[in-house]
């Protein structure tokens, strides 16, 4: 299935409260051409019945009642659209501070993110907070869209003024590694979406399809080392294979060949890959991000959970370790509480011992005066685990380096929390 | 010894994933099937996923009693070309126990009844985790699903409480009562689907393909004739027209297009340069703006 097939790059959007992002959106499908006849003719209908002067483009990703009632953006939407060059998933998520866990769900999985500015209102805290997240989950790629332009005369020196405030809000947070550039834009009225701007001649940059199409594409898999979580032992039990005992999981971070020493997690046994198997066929070298079966030379107690590395790689495994935690649910963080910890596969009970830091409203780290955490907050911590667990630095491999918290009592996905053994408290 | 090396698309890698997430976190899965070509690519996506295993999950078939009976007859040989498990359960019998009443007039149609069968079917099995083919591409309320998607035990979405999904960490811990519909192609579009389908040798129902059929046109919809399912005016009058069909569903609730393509190349073709959406051709979807959103709170799927 990878012949045919063009890149995707998956985007995330973010803004704030009214800052046009589903009319961005919605304009991006229009122009390239991707909403199909009859979803274009219900949204003229529907801004008809509703009096407006023009097609709403925003009803073209406000997909629950109550966004379409309030005219907000209430959860991820994941939208799909393509040009010549590239496929495009779009995680388009609210901007409003109480649905930041939403952004931070579709932020999870971006290359890249658009952040869209008001041209009237300039960097606001939201903005502040979305340039945070994108920080925090290692996303390299953003797209300022100044947008509304044309509220503001399409003016040169708005747009500027609007660029010194990113680049101090850039500097202020220490964002060094990451490519930036910023786009004046009227999402309601076209300019620099995908054609240049009689509006704005004085602006000689690319437009933001342009930015969209030169991004590079990063691939999120590609982690420093192998790491093999086993997510379920496939004993088919059949006359035609008796004795079969294969691993199924994904493999992340480098390539896994036959014959490779590998070391069981947390275990520590040993042994040596005999095959790699997908869909009865056999394969002497596995890439990251495939989802693959192997077997191995001895009988080793493997189960879910379990994770396959090379033995001359084996990373350090550890039972209290240092995290950012991003506290995404109603219920406070209760520090005296058993939360369970979900590593890849592996699940394990633990506690937060300890906040170290709160960031504040400026997303910087302050020493904590409470021992609680609230809805979007975000923390340094120290967590204790039931069970040792791969202690790899989030920086150096994605995969294992993240973790959620689950609440023991509800079920509820409570955190999203990333492992930090490399860097000092900033 | 092969030396060949193993690479895999994104889509089809991270449907598996989702699939063995499934086996590795739930007790009692089940694969719900359609018998259209997003739930035939499920099968295959499952066969791949546990080889040389068996499917370790059942297929659970609601019967509307309006179906396609090419889609009955494709779905039986499936079944027994892979050596299936496969429950159907009827919503003919959930309206003889009266438990749900047949809708009438002009746009009668048996699609959104099928949710209580459904919703039966999960209590009588105690399935605690039901894969499903939908999509985000289709249509906007089905744009917002999470891949693990949490029902209480109403069977209810309740999309303002929707847990975070985090990276591809998918928790599957539910409360008693509750199950989770699981979509491991999400993120796949209708073009991947049939790229998929044709790069893979995917068998399909025959009716995908251009066919002639007697018809009538209601709406500017291509209506398909079969007097014991579908309501007709008398004034309706049937023509025979070269059809085939975009998406699958009730006979009642699914409208044909007309098109020559009888090929899955000619299929692809047809869609990459198509003015309407997937969906354009759905009745069910065309009741309301939430149609789709309304009846994933009642418990669809």
């Amino acid at each position: 299935m990878s012949s045919k097939h063009i890149d995707v790059l998956k985007l995330a959007t973010a803004g704030s409260v009214d800052d046009g992002k589903s009319t961005l959106i919605g304009r991006l499908l229009f122009e390239t051409d991707s909403l199909p006849q009859d979803k274009l003719e219900a949204i003229e209908n529907s801004s008809k019945r509703k009096g407006y002067d023009y097609p709403d483009l925003s009803l073209a990703t406000d997909g629950l009642l109550a966004e379409r009632e309030q005219g907000i953006t209430i959860d991820v939407a994941h939208i799909y659209f393509s040009t010549k060059n590239r496929r495009y998933i779009i995680a388009d998520s609210p901007g409003h501070v109480e649905y930041t866990r939403n952004m931070i769900t579709g932020a999870s999985t971006a290359q890249a993110s658009i952040v869209l500015i008001d041209a009237r209102n300039g960097v606001k805290e939201q903005t502040a907070r979305h340039v945070f997240i994108n920080k925090l989950l290692g996303i390299k790629q953003l797209i300022f869209a100044i947008n509304k332009m044309d509220l503001v005369d399409y003016d040169e020196a708005v747009f500027n003024n609007i660029v010194d405030q990113i680049t101090e809000l850039l500097a202020n947070q220490e964002v060094n590694d990451t490519n930036w550039c910023a786009i004046p834009v009227s999402a309601l009225h076209g300019d620099l979406i995908l054609k240049p701007s009689d509006n704005m001649k004085w602006y000689t940059g690319t437009t933001l399809l342009g930015a969209l199409e030169s991004t590079p594409i990063e691939d999120l898999s590609s982690d420093e080392h192998s790491r093999f979580f086993v997510q379920a032992v496939i004993r088919p039990k059949t006359k035609t294979h008796q004795d079969f005992r294969g691993y199924a999981g994904k493999l992340t971070g480098g390539k896994l060949s036959k014959g490779d020493h590998i070391t069981v997690l947390p275990g520590l046994q040993t042994g040596q890959i005999t095959d790699i198997q997908f869909f009865n066929e056999s394969f002497g070298t596995a890439y990251p991000g495939t989802s693959c079966t192997l077997c191995l030379s001895n009988d080793i107690d493997i189960s879910r959970g379990s994770v396959l590395v090379k033995t001359d790689e084996v990373p350090e495994l550890s039972r209290s370790i240092k995290a950012t935690l991003c506290w995404l649910d109603n219920t406070n963080l209760n520090v005296t509480r058993k939360y369970y910890f979900q590593q890849g596969t592996k699940t394990v009970q633990a506690k937060v011992n300890s906040i170290d830091a709160i960031y504040d409203t400026a997303f910087q780290a302050a020493s904590p005066n409470r021992d609680v955490l609230d809805l979007n907050e975000v923390a340094e911590v120290s967590i204790t685990l039931a069970d040792p667990i791969i202690n790899d630095d989030f920086t150096q491999h994605r995969s294992t380096g993240r973790f959620v918290l689950i609440d023991s009592l509800t079920n509820n996905t409570v955190a999203l929390g990333l492992v930090r053994n490399k860097t000092e408290l900033p | 010894m092969s030396n060949n090396v193993l690479i895999q698309h994104p889509l089809e890698s991270e449907a598996i994933y989702i699939m063995r997430e499934v086996v590795g976190q739930f007790d009692r899965p089940v694969l719900m099937f359609s018998g259209g070509k997003d739930s035939i690519t499920l099968v295959h996506l499952a066969l791949k996923a546990f080889a040389p295993g068996k499917v370790p999950f059942p297929l659970l078939h609601i019967d509307t009693g309006h179906n396609f009976k090419e889609t009955l007859e494709f779905r039986d040989a499936l079944v027994k070309k892979y050596d299936l498990h496969l429950i159907v359960r009827h919503v003919q019998d959930s309206i003889d126990r009266g438990e749900v009443i047949e809708e009438k007039g002009k746009y009668a149609s048996r699609n959104s009844l099928q949710t209580h069968t459904l919703l039966n079917a999960i209590e009588e099995f105690k399935f605690d985790a039901c894969i499903g083919g939908a999509r985000r591409d289709e249509e906007k309320a089905r744009a917002k699903e999470r891949i693990f998607s949490v029902r209480d035990d109403f069977g209810q979405w309740n999309e303002k409480k929707q847990r975070p999904e985090l990276f591809d960490l998918l928790n599957g811990r539910i409360n008693h009562g509750e199950n989770v519909r699981v979509f491991p192609i999400s993120n796949w579009t209708e073009l991947d689907v049939w790229q998929y389908i044709q790069e893979e040798d995917i068998s399909i129902p025959s009716i995908y393909f251009s066919h002639w059929r007697n018809t009538f046109e209601r709406d500017s919809l291509i209506w398909s004739v079969d007097d014991d399912i579908v309501y007709r005016e008398p004034d309706e009058e049937i023509s025979l027209k070269q059809v085939r069909f975009r998406t699958i569903g009730d006979m009642s609730c699914t409208a044909a297009l007309e098109s020559t393509a009888s090929t899955v190349e000619e299929i692809i073709e047809e869609i990459k340069t198509s003015r309407l959406s997937e969906r354009g051709a759905r009745i069910d979807d065309k009741r309301s703006e939430a149609a789709m959103e309304q009846r994933k709170q009642q418990g669809y799927f």
